[in-house]
């Protein structure tokens, strides 16, 4: 199991499998997509409150679990990177950023198309908003803190601290809603034993939010590839991938 | 199919939503695979500049 782990973390091996990997997420992920699209704009009743306006759901609930789902894979990788020195954990984290931003950014853009009809506001200093908008702000604080770092450790290690102390607004966000008055509504399928939604509407949105995940780590892997050529620009095995590329050798 | 096109008045909102996140979602990964690509050309022109001064 540990030799398996060690072989993962070694970069030419990572990027080869991540190479092999990455299509095989992808393809099933937009498949999902499309499904889960289809049941939830045309097979789910409407809601019985909401209308056909709670179909926002199906993009705004996977983008958000997919938000905070990122940031705490991106201080995982980043406490990994501080704790063991292991540069493919640096690479994940780096990677994992800015898709975290474009998924929260995502998630406050539907839950404001949302709010505006279901609440007659796109926007409020509710707890569970506000807390989302700040996850938002502390991608975007930590793409920017590894950009103004030259010194790539340095970047390292600052960034990490970062994405570990700001790990800490995660349970904010989670449980916002039952620790404060929030016009947001509590959740409806984290307690799947007795999830408050119909097994008509909630097939589409476990889908939606399987096709996100497969998406996400598709996009990663891809991002982590960049990541470990860039790290890795004076290796031997990147002037053999590469070299071999381009005289029509597969390099992944 | 005007009835489902219309949303019984939601149209804008939840075609709205599903649209932005079609498009972010399309170049979200658009990007990823073009940054790759260049960063690829970039490391691959590195190796071949460092070969020429050899």
């Amino acid at each position: 199991m540990w030799n398996w782990f060690h072989k993962l973390a070694s970069p030419p091996h990572f990027y080869r499998i991540a190479a092999l990997l990455e299509p095989w997420l992808l393809w099933p992920a937009l498949g999902l997509l499309l499904l889960g699209s289809y049941g939830g704009l045309v097979l789910a009743p409407p809601d019985y409150l909401q209308g056909e306006g709670f179909r926002i759901i199906y993009v705004h609930v996977p983008s958000a679990f997919l938000s905070m789902f990122a940031y705490v894979l991106m201080a995982a990788a980043s406490a990994i990177g501080l704790i063991w020195r292991m540069k493919l954990a640096y690479c994940v984290a780096a990677a994992t950023a800015p898709i975290g931003a474009v998924f929260t950014f995502l998630a406050l853009v539907t839950g404001a198309i949302w709010g505006q009809p279901m609440w007659g506001t796109w926007w409020a200093w509710d707890p569970r908003l506000t807390s989302e908008l700040i996850l938002f702000f502390l991608f975007l604080g930590y793409i920017f803190l590894r950009e103004a770092l030259r010194d790539r450790s340095q970047a390292d290690r600052a960034s990490a601290i970062l994405a570990i102390v700001g790990v800490v607004n995660i349970p904010i966000i989670h449980y916002s809603v039952e620790w404060w008055t929030s016009i947001h509504q509590g959740p409806s399928i984290a307690k799947m034993d007795t999830p408050s939604i119909s097994g008509d509407m909630l097939w589409p949105l476990l889908v939606m939010i399987g096709a996100y995940q497969l998406l996400f780590f598709a996009i990663l892997l891809t991002g982590v590839r960049s990541q470990v050529l860039e790290r890795e620009k004076n290796a031997r095995w990147v002037n053999d991938l590469l070299v071999k590329g381009v005289t029509g050798e597969s390099a992944g | 199919m005007m009835e489902f096109l219309a949303m019984d008045g939601y149209a804008k909102y939840v075609w709205g939503a599903f649209g932005i996140s079609a498009i972010l979602i399309v170049a979200t990964v658009w990007l990823s695979k073009r940054n790759l690509a260049a960063t690829r050309q970039r490391v691959l022109r590195r190796i071949q500049a460092m070969e020429g001064k050899q």
